[in-house]
């Protein structure tokens, strides 16, 4: 955090100054281990087994908070008796089909549940993982029906406490060590402090960077850190929570209004052609019409957002303009899509503040995939590598790329920086903090918003006259944002902004919030969740009362979404009765004399819903959430535990090896994550893994993050001399051992081989890596940057060249923080002889082209 | 000039004939919370537009400006400290003979040179690994040999008890250089001129804080009246020691030392040395008046015997 989040950091070092105890797990020793109490070096993908372990801790010490996780979470629901676990299955849950490795998840469903309908069959599964739509499930949850069979004592053998129980069992401080390279003390030493400062005085916070996401089993990672918070009562109180630290100003705001190809705004499903054919099925696909919760309104939120695009042209009678929804068809992702690129079957590609040349994983298939396309288009601060790689990128100097025959046309358009045009960001903590323009862009530099304003309004004026169907989308958008600016040609980022609030179509009053969306065409709303952020017709985000002069909550700096909550599922900081746990975290509680919900937040809860309310018999939506459920968005108002569905590889983490690995599972027969999504091609090979053959030739760990100096793939600090000259080259970070067993010297070349490239970088050895004892043998783990490409002041080969694609099945995440390499003395070969260089490790690996590894293992590949 | 100016406690600007001088203001760097994100280094470039000091991987840890230079005002060292129970790597051998000496005996220092650097090992073994930063800046000192040689004037005392160099009057000559205790002040090598850390007196002035400390997220750097900075400053060692941290200590706070205290003083998590600072620096321009005296003494003997020899000569 300290290394990628400085001025964040900030607060961990109040924190520590008043007393905080801080902890950093880490593979390698970092400017954050620098500051912590106790720092604990992890074996790169094997967090799961980590967490596992303290999961168990809790579990067999009995240290939950067990008050709020019998009444908040799904703990006491029973499952259903045709659940198999992976300890029953050597690593695979029930219902896995081996041809399409994915799971058919009826069986995990609650008892009660199975026949319904809702319940997932493997067709949707396989639908779901192409369509990555773990991401819309994330603010809303998966179907389950409100009135399943419960155990309060916890004692059932299937109830979800005993399940996750017995799933984790094995997870234990011996095993921790043997998986993690963690000893048995540091271990327990956070087990320890984990726990004890949890429960009703005390909550503690988790905190990742994004990179903890990017894994073949991402999503799991952060799963299992969510029932670690759920299970010690740190959910929806103050001091609490699961905290992702953003990569970039903003990324929390691009999925909130979202730049990802299956998502709308307001984590609205992306319809896809065969599942949401009609308007209907769509809606009710979010809906889920016998669901309790705030998704019971969907239809309003979906109707206000067509008839924000669509204006007048969108009616009841032609579903809200529905049908000039692009549908999508499968995988969509941007591997995909780079892929579909070598393929030659995608003609244009808009890259805006987007380096892949050097950001994204597989970087020869990214350039490669860019050189084979029709047009391109870069709008950035200088001409990056993604820009210029047809000129002198890496495959140039192969003779991969003949620059004179490249067919792609690159229009370089400069982009303004963030200074130079005004806007939102919106950080993790969900909130909206209005920018203004401090200074006009320079020369040509424009902003996004100016682009695509002009961009449209061409395209509709060169269109104006067709009567194609195709055009009609277009056409009938609302293009109509007033002008202003020196140059009289800039659009307002407010006009948007209150456009996302939403307005009275009769009227063009801005909305109070969501509550007054319809679904009768008589509200438009650019994003449901960010209604209110206009409200009264005041920039709200544009608050900024110092945090001195009002309480700490600090209500009136920026808006955070929803409806201003600056803490979600805050219901949970009472208790069934309404109290507060505790005097010291005392947050939202029931004012009974009121009648009311109060307390130093926005309550997120019915403000009049008492504690006992108790919802009647066959209620649905907002009214089916009792009084004492504070998971007002999940279909069961509960945190879960357990996830009876939605999750494509489990209803609970389990700790498989990354893709590429040095070492065999020691807790299950199936070695890496089953249901993973791969894409088996002669150019995109996987090095291989135990219990394949010839590991050996890819012998040590690697991992890459960022250096503080440093801005990603490097667009924004490579071109600038006072960051560039402090942190001038790349390098490779080796603990001594390594530098030893590999003669490499500190300061020398060594360069970095996989079965994709080979990249050169200078030695550093450094005593802040440490190998670590797996399972009886030594794992040596090296470390690089991934800052550096061929354009700018400082210059460099990028590590991102080294990773191969393959992706998280839910979200469809690339794993890029664990991988295994070699490492040689000296520098890389040059031109055509660094492609026979890496063949050369491919043939003796034996990676033929045609080569996959398995995605099931059976306890006779062992052999 | 006091007898007393080039050496001992004093405040320097009512010294220099500042009347109703403003309290004095300085830097207090507590190392403890730096996490080495070199903002103080930006921004000091930024504000005092500095030229760039080269694209050098250097090998010494995460720090690639090397040291404060007529380029680099603010310089964030940076020291790795391995676990001395770690297996494998580098031995040390004086640490390796304490380990093993007979108990009640400690090992005698021979005066021979380590083979590594200072703090890289320990003579108690050191269960972790410890990784120190520091943002090092000029000192600011009390007693300023470079404002004491400078013969032009271009180094000045300020109102705020601070050492600023005037790139307009600075012919160049270099006195300044080797006159530092502490290795700050430097020539830019394409216009021979002395450099260094103004405080931002082009800021002070106007109430605003100097750009390193305006940036410092974790405020390791901390600007303000001295006084107050040194009770703070005290504060905060207490409070490190209470929670075992034991090594914490201050450097150049104290205005008994030999450059009657720094204006921009430290907390430190381990000997100067290890940060590359001196552990007892006195102001080289501490003996002037003594070496005055003496040249004089020596030169009035000198004359009387000249006059002795020729009133000899007479007689």
């Amino acid at each position: 955090m300290a290394e990628a989040h400085p001025v964040g950091f900030q607060y961990v070092v109040d924190a520590k100054n008043r007393g905080a105890k801080v902890i950093h797990i880490d593979p390698r020793f970092t400017r954050t281990s620098a500051l912590a109490h106790t720092y604990v070096p992890v074996r790169a993908g094997a967090d799961i087994a980590f967490l596992g372990g303290i999961v168990n801790y809790i579990l067999s010490n009995e240290k939950d908070f067990r008050e709020y996780v019998v009444a908040y979470t799904n703990a006491s629901m029973i499952v259903s008796e045709d659940f198999r676990d992976t300890e029953d299955l050597s690593g695979l849950f029930s219902g896995y089909d081996p041809e399409t490795n994915t799971y058919d998840q009826t069986s995990w469903a609650y008892e009660g549940q199975q026949g319904d309908r809702e319940t997932q069959d493997q067709d949707e599964a396989a639908i779901d993982r192409e369509t990555a739509s773990g991401l819309e499930q994330e603010s809303h949850g998966p179907p389950v029906p409100a009135d399943v069979p419960r155990d309060p004592t916890l004692q059932h053998p299937r109830c979800v406490y005993q399940v996750l129980k017995r799933h984790y069992a094995r997870y234990t401080p011996e095993v921790v060590e043997q998986v993690c390279g963690v000893p048995r003390e540091k271990f327990l030493e956070v087990c320890e402090a984990w726990t004890a400062n949890s429960g009703r005085e005390r909550t503690t916070a988790l905190v990742y960077s994004v990179g903890w996401t990017q894994h073949s089993v991402g999503v799991q990672y952060i799963r299992t850190g969510a029932i670690i918070q759920l299970l010690l009562g740190n959910m929806g109180r103050p001091g609490g929570g699961v905290m992702a630290l953003r990569g970039h100003a903003s990324i929390q705001g691009s999925t909130d209004i979202p730049t990802l190809f299956n998502l709308l705004p307001g984590y609205l499903p992306m319809p896809h052609v065969q599942t949401h054919e009609t308007f209907r099925q769509w809606i009710d696909a979010i809906r889920h019409p016998e669901q309790q919760g705030f998704w019971a309104n969907a239809e309003a939120y979906a109707v206000s957002l067509l008839k924000a695009y669509f204006g007048d042209a969108a009616t009841a009678e032609n579903n809200w303009g529905y049908d000039w929804l692009p549908r999508l068809t499968g995988d969509h992702g941007t591997y995909q899509q780079v892929l579909n690129m070598i393929d030659g079957k995608v003609k244009g590609y808009f890259l805006l503040g987007q380096n892949p040349a050097v950001g994204s994983a597989h970087g020869k298939a990214q350039r490669l995939g860019m050189a084979n396309l029709d047009w391109l288009v870069v709008r950035d601060l200088y001409l990056i590598e993604s820009a210029t790689f047809w000129r002198d990128g890496p495959e140039v100097a192969t003779g991969e790329i003949v620059p004179a025959e490249c067919k792609t046309e690159v229009f370089f358009l400069p982009a303004a920086s963030h200074a130079e045009k005004e806007g939102t960001f919106t950080q993790t903590q969900r909130m909206l903090q209005w920018r203004e323009k401090a200074v006009e862009p320079p020369g040509d530099c424009r902003s996004e918003l100016w682009f695509f304003y002009h961009l449209g309004r061409m395209l509709r004026e060169r269109l104006a006259d067709s009567t194609a169907p195709r055009d009609r989308p277009l056409l009938n958008l609302t293009w109509d944002y007033p002008l202003h600016g020196e140059r009289g040609d800039e659009p307002s980022g407010e006009d948007v902004l209150k456009e996302i609030n939403g307005y009275d179509v009769a009227t063009g009053a801005p909305l109070p919030g969501f509550a007054a969306l319809k679904a009768d065409g008589s509200t438009a709303c650019g994003c449901w969740i960010y209604s209110g952020v206009f409200k009264d017709g005041v920039n709200q985000a544009a608050r900024r009362k110092p945090g001195r002069d009002q309480d700490y909550v600090a209500r009136e700096w920026g808006w955070a979404w929803p409806a201003d909550r600056r803490l979600l599922y805050n219901r949970a900081s009472a208790d069934p009765d309404g109290k507060p746990w505790s005097e010291r975290k005392k947050y939202v509680w029931w004012d009974p004399d009121a009648g009311e919900w109060t307390g130093y937040d926005v309550p997120d809860f019915e403000k009049t819903k008492a504690p006992e309310y108790r919802p009647p018999d066959g209620a649905t939506g907002v009214a089916a959430i009792s009084g004492d459920d504070p998971f007002i968005m999940q279909g069961d108002g509960k945190g879960w535990l357990y996830a009876p569905s939605g999750l494509i590889d489990g209803p609970m983490p389990t700790h498989y090896e990354p893709v590429e690995s040095t070492v065999r599972n020691p807790l299950y027969t199936q070695q890496a994550n089953p249901t993973r999504k791969v894409y088996d091609r002669s150019d995109n090979l996987t090095n291989p893994s135990p219990p394949e053959r010839h590991t050996e030739v890819y012998p040590y760990v690697f991992s890459t993050s960022r250096l503080t100096e440093h801005h990603t793939a490097g667009g924004m600090s490579r071109q600038l001399a006072y960051l560039s000259e402090l942190q001038p080259e790349m390098f490779v970070e080796v603990s001594p051992e390594l530098a030893a067993e590999r003669d490499l010297e500190h300061l020398g070349w060594a360069h970095v081989v996989t079965a994709r490239s080979a990249i050169e970088a200078r030695v550093m050895v450094t005593d802040r890596l440490t190998p670590l004892r797996i399972d009886g043998r030594i794992v040596h783990q090296l470390w690089m940057p991934y800052h550096w490409g061929g354009e700018g002041l400082v210059t460099g080969d990028s590590a991102n060249d080294l990773i191969g694609i393959t992706l998280d099945p839910n979200v469809l995440i690339q794993e890029s923080k664990v991988g295994t390499c070699d490492i040689r003395p000296g520098r890389r070969p040059t031109g055509p002889e660094l492609i026979s260089y890496v063949q050369d490790y491919r043939n003796r690996a034996g990676l033929l082209p045609q080569h996959h590894t398995p995605m099931l293992t059976k306890d006779s590949d062992d052999g | 000039m006091g007898s007393n100016s080039l050496y001992g406690p004093l405040d320097p600007a009512p010294d220099a004939g500042y009347t109703d001088a403003p309290p004095r203001m300085g830097f207090f760097t507590d190392t403890s919370v730096c996490i080495g994100c070199k903002a103080c280094e930006v921004a000091c470039k930024e504000w005092n537009l500095i030229p760039d000091d080269g694209f050098n991987l250097l090998g010494t840890s995460y720090d690639n400006t090397g040291g404060l230079t007529a380029n680099s005002w603010r310089h964030v060292a940076f020291i790795e400290q391995p676990a001395a129970n770690r297996g494998g790597g580098t031995v040390d051998a004086l640490a390796a003979a304490a380990t093993i000496a007979p108990p009640g005996r400690q090992p005698e220092f021979l005066g021979m040179p380590m083979s590594d650097l200072p703090g890289r090992t320990i003579d108690a073994p050191r269960s972790d690994f410890r990784w120190l930063m520091m943002s090092n800046v000029c000192k600011h000192c009390t007693h300023a040999a470079c404002l004491d040689v400078c013969p032009t004037g271009s180094l000045f005392r300020t109102e705020f008890g601070t050492v600023v160099v005037q790139e307009d009057i600075c012919n160049g000559c270099g006195y300044c250089i080797p006159a530092c205790p502490y290795g700050v002040i430097d020539q830019r090598k394409d216009d021979g001129r002395a450099w260094k850390c103004t405080l931002c007196y082009d800021r002070i002035g106007d109430g605003l804080m100097p750009a390193c400390a305006t940036a410092c997220p974790t405020q390791s750097i901390q600007y303000g009246e001295l006084d107050e900075l040194r009770s703070r400053a005290r504060h905060r060692v207490e409070a490190l020691q209470e929670q075992g941290v034991t090594e914490a200590r201050l450097y150049g706070h104290d205005p008994d030392d030999g450059v009657g205290g720094d204006g921009a003083f430290f907390l430190l998590l381990d000997e100067p040395e290890v940060y590359g600072l001196p552990p007892d620096p006195v102001v080289t321009t501490r003996d002037l008046p003594a070496m005055w005296k003496r040249a004089g003494v020596a030169g009035l003997a000198m004359a009387a015997a000249v006059v002795v020899s020729f009133l000899g000569g007479r007689s």
